[in-house]
């Protein structure tokens, strides 16, 4: 009796097993609309098991580890291109993923630079690195003619010293943030000389005394329910600040600018990983993403710009409208980017860092 | 030896072969290599496919420059230094905290002991981040107890307490708390009460008897309590990242910024093998000592 039930029961289990397909995605926390996972798997039948990370160091120590499990991740462009030569991802293949006729082209431009002939990759989300105020509080410190759409904002201790007083926080990351300062001094942000990045250093050391926090999430929170005036920070964070601080209606308005020198623009990248336990079931995702009115969707719940021109017809007025997401051109043209900074370089942007944080 | 002792021996140094020293030794070959842009992020990598060249190979690229640069860089020893001052400040706050509560504890009726027991270990039952952030409720400026002050009349500006060092400090000394009640309460509630009393008979006022007599008894508590808060408080990474301020320096942050921002994986194991070091060598003088000690006193 149990030598023939053993075996059947085996084939039931590994017969179910096969049946209930996964792919594991693994993407940045809030940005997402939660009702396109249960669509993706509806409409593919597909489990979807769906992580998130707030850094791009964690997710590449993971991929870096080998074996992380996950189909489909998300690492921003610079950190894809060093993650790429790594021999982390695979190939995408198009032809199987056919919406990827909806790319916006100059979006693929753009990110043609992390990823030549965008082999690898391709866009999720894109945004800007720039400054979020609460109006009335800085209107307060600084009166009417504060200069809320410049980098002399954070940059110029004169300000700085009496934002202190209502609150300033920056990201804890120097690969944003001492671009920014370059580009405040009219260097070059993308530069990989070390003369020129120890430019940045006094910058940001003169303005640190008044900086409560360096951190790449908490300003959020701290933004909405007033606890900061100014933050230097990612452009849809800062719009979900503005959003959570409307529903609570507890006074507090916050805009977002894009500094006039110029801000960094960036890109979210759909990727899959070499060793991806299930990389058809990643395509179907990928092309899933791609889709114009899903992506449009995604956009529309996370004031995040993306990478699919056809998306636009579907995306919400208050999104396709608003300079501070979709930019005018003229501003457009002033954005930039900045490229992977090789190892011996990337060590002494940390240590500037470190130094410009804690003093030593 | 017979084979029943032999196999209550052999199980916790399994236990601690496999648990710590061969973790251990992995992190130590990884401080001999260098960084690479490949997966793992560092080279060479041992690999027994090609014999015994491959071995010798393997060992000829091992070197000992991440040691070197620690040296060069005065960033490591400041870290080091300061995370032992942390360490070492709250150790002495953590005692000042737990010994009144632990002797409290054992001088409390016997009915009331194991109650009293049960709320020191009832914060564990909630997950230690969960208390963490409870605690920026608490202390931010927006918080609990800025408003309480300010409803009160006493303070009319909000208290900074949030992201700075007296924060830190409150989140070590707060979580780590139990674990140095409880080694002094065990030690407490073993002392005999009628040597105090004792003492007093003998002439000794209560505070001379306490002195001469109950805190010496509860030295063995006082020192495991001591190692217990100590050593995992200069390694902390979450409580100084959470609580703690950017100018906030720690020997834990460094080693993050090491193994994630610079994906320099040889570099943080050798920072780890070293606080290892520092945290080793003066434990293993100070237990030698201490042998020496009790031998003499026989």
């Amino acid at each position: 009796m149990f030598k023939t039930l053993i075996p059947a029961t085996l084939i039931a289990i590994s017969g179910t097993m096969a049946a209930a397909e996964e792919v594991h995605v693994y993407n940045w926390s809030d940005y997402i609309d939660p009702a396109l996972l249960q669509k993706f798997e509806d409409q593919t039948g597909i489990k979807l098991v769906y992580d998130v990370f707030d850094s791009n160091e964690v997710l590449e120590t993971k991929l870096l580890s080998g074996s992380s499990g996950y189909d489909v991740v998300v690492p921003t462009g610079s950190f894809l291109e060093r993650q790429i030569q790594a021999g982390v991802f695979q190939k995408l293949d198009y032809s199987k993923m056919p919406n990827s006729k909806y790319l916006w082209d100059k979006i693929k431009e753009r990110t043609a630079q992390y990823d030549p002939g965008n082999q690898y990759a391709v866009n999720y989300m894109w945004g800007t690195t720039g400054i979020g105020i609460n109006d009335e509080k800085v209107k307060e410190v600084l009166g009417a003619d504060a200069p809320v759409d410049s980098l002399s904002l954070v940059f110029d201790p004169k300000y700085m010293k009496k934002l202190q007083s209502c609150g300033v926080m920056m990201l804890d990351a120097p690969t944003e943030m001492i671009p920014a300062a370059l580009r405040y001094l009219g260097e070059d942000p993308n530069s990989k000389d070390p003369k020129v990045i120890e430019k940045a250093e006094p910058v940001l050391e003169a303005i640190r005394p008044y900086v409560r926090k360096f951190n790449s999430s908490e300003y959020i929170n701290s933004l909405a329910n007033g606890d900061i005036c100014v933050a230097f920070g990612w452009s849809g964070d800062i719009l979900q600040a503005r959003d959570r601080a409307a529903e609570a209606k507890n006074g507090v308005t916050i805009s977002y600018h894009i500094p006039k020198e110029g801000a960094l623009m960036w890109f979210d990248m759909m990727a899959i990983p070499a060793d991806a336990p299930n990389p058809s079931g990643a395509e179907k995702f990928i092309n899933f993403m791609m889709d114009p009115e899903n992506i449009a969707a995604a956009s529309n719940y996370v004031n995040y710009a993306n990478g699919n021109k056809e998306s636009q017809k579907y995306l919400d007025k208050s999104v396709i409208d608003d300079p501070a997401i979709y930019p005018p051109a003229a501003t457009m043209d002033n954005l930039y980017t900045v490229t992977a900074y090789p190892p011996k370089v990337k060590r002494i942007v940390t240590r500037l860092w470190t130094k410009v944080k804690s003093g030593t | 030896m017979n084979l029943r002792r032999f196999i209550l021996i052999a199980v916790p140094y399994l236990w601690l072969v496999a648990l710590f020293l061969v973790p251990f030794l992995i992190v130590v070959k990884i401080s001999f290599s260098s960084a690479a842009i490949s997966m793992p992020p560092y080279t060479p990598t041992f690999s027994l496919t090609q014999g015994w060249a491959g071995i010798e190979n393997f060992f000829s690229q091992l070197s000992v420059d991440n040691f070197v640069f620690l040296t060069q860089d005065d960033l490591y020893w400041k870290a080091y230094l300061s995370s032992l001052q942390i360490a070492a400040i709250s150790t002495v706050l953590t005692l000042i905290v737990a010994y009144p509560m632990a002797y409290g504890m054992a001088r409390a009726p016997d009915e009331w002991r194991p109650t009293l027991l049960m709320l020191v270990i009832l914060p564990f039952w909630t997950s230690f981040l969960i208390r963490v952030y409870s605690w920026m409720g608490i202390i931010s400026d927006q918080g609990l107890l800025n408003q309480f002050l300010m409803w009160l009349g006493i303070i009319a500006e909000p208290l900074h307490i949030m992201n700075t060092s007296k924060a830190v400090y409150l989140g070590i000394v707060y979580t780590y708390l139990p674990f140095m009640i409880l080694p002094i309460y065990a030690a407490l509630e073993k002392m005999d009460d009628s040597l105090g009393e004792a003492a007093v008979d003998l002439g000794a006022s209560r505070l001379s008897s306490f002195w001469l007599v109950t805190v010496p008894m509860s030295r063995p508590g006082v020192i495991a309590g001591c190692f217990l808060v100590f050593i995992p408080a200069i390694g902390e990474y979450v409580i100084p990242q959470l609580l703690g301020g950017s100018n906030t320096l720690m020997i834990g942050k460094v080693l993050w910024t090491e193994f994630f921002s610079n994906a320099d994986w040889p570099l943080a194991s050798s920072v780890a093998v070293v606080l290892l070091l520092i945290l080793i060598i003066p434990i293993m003088l100070f237990q030698r000592n201490q042998q020496k000690n009790e031998e003499a006193g026989r």
